[in-house]
């Protein structure tokens, strides 16, 4: 199906930023009062407003839901923690999931003996053996739905699109029966899959491997959607989704297979529901997921040099939204960019658009801009690719014009 | 010429191991001048009308011909002393049942419909129960069925309370799926019906990954007792897709517990079998994968269930699966919405001269397996049983608000955190259904 799947590796060095974004970021102080309307609402949960000095990707979260930031939370240094790649925290998580529970196993193109396209399934079928890392026939169709059955039976497979652009063939199957097959039935039968691969935009691979399917499966009811962007989320994030009794969509980007990160030795788990507080900040929202963080990130060095504060926050799950966090934000900055790969029509930040207007209307004091890829087959062209899909330096345009 | 010779060898091959203690169960090495007799729609098809089964034993139809072989060796026409026969009273009586009630029970849904009880799409399975009865009641409860758009009476074979059943149809919170499926999604978790899928192809891939569980049981979580096995049904349109090779692929590479009926009725909605498919005959592609193919009178309950016994027991024992071709015809249109009016009428006459209720019944008649009025008991049983479902299903409830967000998630959080950072599901509003979501 794939000739062209590897160029993700050694092509992210531009993006291995995560280490220096937020060490290095200043710390600027709170630029503005807090109004009336904000300071009735109490924050209970996220530790969005706290200002921290650091990515919470940094501490150990054992349960999100439950965690306060923590000023004194150990930065790397004093935590050991152990330092590996993304790919390697997703099969890190897998294959912790698949120790603790016999009934998890993966199944898809080339995870077995080859160890997955990507490496992320690499050395689980010596582990396991063949049946629970099933190397299957290119037939995404079939073995999705296969998978579907296989986890209405009792069993809780990850299926792997080697492209997500690929699940565009078992779009039936996602839609049909994943999304649907637990209503249909009166709750009969439960579907706790996690669908997950490769996806976004790469490096010159071509529009059909170049897929931005996030508002393709975003109207699937019964489905849940989330977006790792560092070895720690994707980590807590496979593990989450595994343990869920919900579909659950995980999208990874080829680009940020090879990102380095310091993560917990100890066991943790994500929450699927809610948003990461990357870089607390009082002049700008920015909400982003993916790949995009790292450009916004890069914007935000130069914005904060020009004296701006943004505040960003990596939405993580696509499907539900965290209102509560977001809508945290926006009490506080009144003003909201949206930076995602995308498409345009119809995208998340489409989504996140309406939600954000419906819900917190009053307290915006100009409207959401929403920065998209433009809705065009990904070019294979190196420079039309690079204008598809948006770059820092407009993301920098955007908030400057936004908080004039 | 070649390659159909090849084809059949590959048959007679796979139908050895088949069929290792009996002779001929799996149509071999048939002529290839037999294609053209086979199955034929009209002009094409030269069935000679069964009055009774001995008839049909008796009779030259080839595509029958190699069923019968073994009917016709276990069963000297002549002298139908219990020894020989195919099935025991009780058996006989359960399938008859069966078929009785699957038809009194559509026939009841067409009434219905148009009494406006029901709505959308009903697809009747007149014609068909020798299929559905012949296969599932060899099933044990934890045995798996999968089945398309035309899913009451397997939901009923499989053993679902057509109270259940009927009371899904009505849109009624006593229905087996609360009244959220509806007639072509069927589900019952006890009874292992895993749906009701109303696309054509989609329950196949469902019912490969039943059987993958069945494996992954015995293999990997060491359930040594698990010998279940699923069957998969759709029609002979669904055989042109893709889903249907791709998973005679897997099933076989994998040897799964799963056996893939076809009910070819040879007519998807309006399009012809023979204008849709280059060889019309299925069974031919089990062969090509490997697998051995069956072709059966699905007219016939007692063939249907002598080639499924084979086949069931094939799955068990780790065999692997059977892709079984059993020819029948639908006695009604489509879908009640489905006028009909394209099928020739000597077509369908020929084939409701086949009934297999009346087929069964004048077996189990002339068998002396049991009496006119013990038959009539039933088929009154039945009657009172539908009329039952119905008035069960009419003083149900229609589902309540409280029930429209209930299902979407097993796990509720998927609707996700508010913006007063709570989830969505602990707003009351939420459990009385009209939380905005």
């Amino acid at each position: 199906m794939a000739a062209a799947i590897f160029q993700g590796f050694g092509a992210s060095t531009a993006l291995s930023l995560s280490k220096s974004f937020d060490s290095k970021r200043v710390k600027l102080p709170f630029g503005r009062s807090l109004s009336e309307r904000r300071a009735s609402f109490v924050v209970v949960r996220s530790d969005g407003r706290v200002v921290s000095d650091s990515c919470r990707a940094r501490k150990l979260v054992t349960h999100a839901v439950a965690t306060k930031a923590d000023s004194a939370a150990a930065t790397s240094a004093s935590k050991p923690g152990h330092e590996l790649l993304l790919f390697e925290a997703l099969q890190e998580g897998l294959e912790e999931e698949m120790d603790r529970d016999p009934h998890v196993c993966v199944m898809g193109e080339d995870v077995g003996h080859y160890g997955g396209s990507y490496k992320v399934t690499k050395g689980l079928a010596k582990k396991f053996g063949d049946l629970r890392v099933l190397d299957t026939p290119i037939a995404e169709n079939s073995f999705t739905g296969m998978g579907i059955g296989a986890a209405m039976t009792g069993l809780r497979p990850i299926v792997e699109g080697m492209n997500m652009g690929f699940l565009l063939l078992a779009y039936n199957q996602i839609s049909n029966n994943c999304g649907m097959l637990h209503y249909t039935s009166g709750g009969q039968f439960k579907i706790p899959i996690v669908i997950r691969g490769p996806g976004g935009v790469g490096r010159q691979l071509g529009a059909e491997h170049s897929q931005r399917l996030e508002s393709y499966f975003q109207s699937i009811p019964g489905i849940q959607m989330v977006a790792c962007s560092t070895p720690y989320n994707a980590k807590g994030l496979m593990k989450a989704a595994i343990r869920s009794d919900n579909p659950v969509i995980l999208f990874e980007h080829v680009l940020l297979y090879n990102l380095k990160e310091r993560i917990p030795d100890e066991e943790y788990v994500l929450s699927l529901e809610e948003a990461e507080m990357v870089r607390p900040g009082e002049h700008v929202t920015i909400l982003t997921y993916s790949r995009m963080r790292y450009h916004v990130m890069q914007a935000a060095k130069t914005l904060v040099n020009k004296g701006y504060d943004p505040e960003v926050i990596d939405i993580r799950s696509l499907k539900p939204f965290d209102l509560h966090t977001i809508g945290n934000s926006v009490k506080k900055t009144h003003r909201v960019l949206i930076v995602e790969e995308c498409m345009r029509t119809g995208g998340i930040g489409a989504s996140l658009t309406a939600a954000i207007n419906e819900n917190f209307h009053d307290y915006l004091d100009a409207p959401i801009v929403c920065l998209s890829s433009q809705d065009v087959p990904t070019p294979y062209a190196g420079t039309l690719e690079e204008w598809t899909v948006v770059q820092p330096a407009q993301i920098v345009t955007a908030v400057e014009q936004l908080c004039q | 010429m070649s390659a159909a010779s090849l084809s059949s060898s590959i048959n007679v091959i796979r139908s050895a191991s088949f069929v290792s203690d009996k002779s001929a169960l799996v149509s071999n090495a048939r002529p290839s001048s037999s294609s053209s007799a086979f199955l034929g729609s009209t002009a094409k098809l030269r069935f000679n009308p069964l009055s009774s089964p001995a008839a049909s034993l008796r009779s030259s139809v080839v595509a029958a011909a190699a069923a019968s072989n073994v009917v016709k060796e276990k069963q000297p026409k002549s002298s139908p002393s219990g020894s020989h026969l195919l099935i025991t009273k009780e058996e006989g009586l359960e399938l008859y049942e069966d078929m009785v009630l699957g038809r009194a029970f559509e026939d009841m849904c067409a009434q219905m419909y148009y009494r406006g009880k029901m709505f959308g799409f009903v697809h009747l399975y007149n014609g068909q129960e020798a299929v559905s009865t012949g296969f599932i009641k060899l099933l044990k409860q934890e045995d798996s069925v999968v089945s398309t758009y035309r899913d009451h009476v397997h939901a009923l074979s499989k053993g679902v309370p057509a109270r259940q059943v009927m009371s899904e149809l009505f849109g009624k919170e006593t229905g087996c799926c609360r009244g959220q499926g509806g007639s072509m999604h069927m589900f019952s978790k006890e009874h292992n019906l895993i749906g009701g899928f109303a696309f054509i192809g989609e329950g196949i891939p469902i019912a490969t990954g039943a059987a993958f569980t069945s494996k992954y049981k015995r293999e990997v979580l060491k359930e040594e007792g698990c010998d279940h096995v699923t069957v998969a049904f759709f029609g002979d349109g669904t055989a042109n897709n893709g889903q249907f090779f791709e998973c005679l692929n897997m099933a076989q590479l994998w040897k799964l517990p799963i056996i893939f009926v076809v009910e070819n009725n040879l007519w998807a909605i309006g399009m012809s079998h023979l204008r849709a498919t280059s060889d019309p005959q299925i069974w031919k592609k089990g062969p090509a994968f490997g697998m051995p193919g069956v072709h059966v009178d699905g007219m016939d309950v007692l063939k249907v269930r002598e080639v499924a016994k084979e086949a069931i027991g094939r799955a068990r024992r780790g065999e692997g699966p059977t892709l079984v071709e059993c020819e029948t015809y639908r006695f009604r249109g489509h879908s009640l919405a489905d006028p009909d009016e394209l099928r020739d009428p000597a077509e369908k006459a020929r084939y409701a001269s086949r009934d297999p209720i009346t087929a069964l019944k004048k077996y189990m008649i002339e068998s002396n397996l049991a009496s006119e009025a013990e038959l009539k008991a039933i088929n009154k049983k039945i009657d009172e049983l539908v009329e039952d479902a119905v008035e069960f299903a009419d003083a149900s409830p229609p589902p309540r608000r409280s029930q429209l967000l209930e299902n979407v998630f097993a796990d509720p959080k998927g609707f996700g955190i508010g913006p007063d950072g709570r989830y969505r599901c602990e707003d009351p509003k939420f459990t009385e259904g009209t939380a905005k979501v």
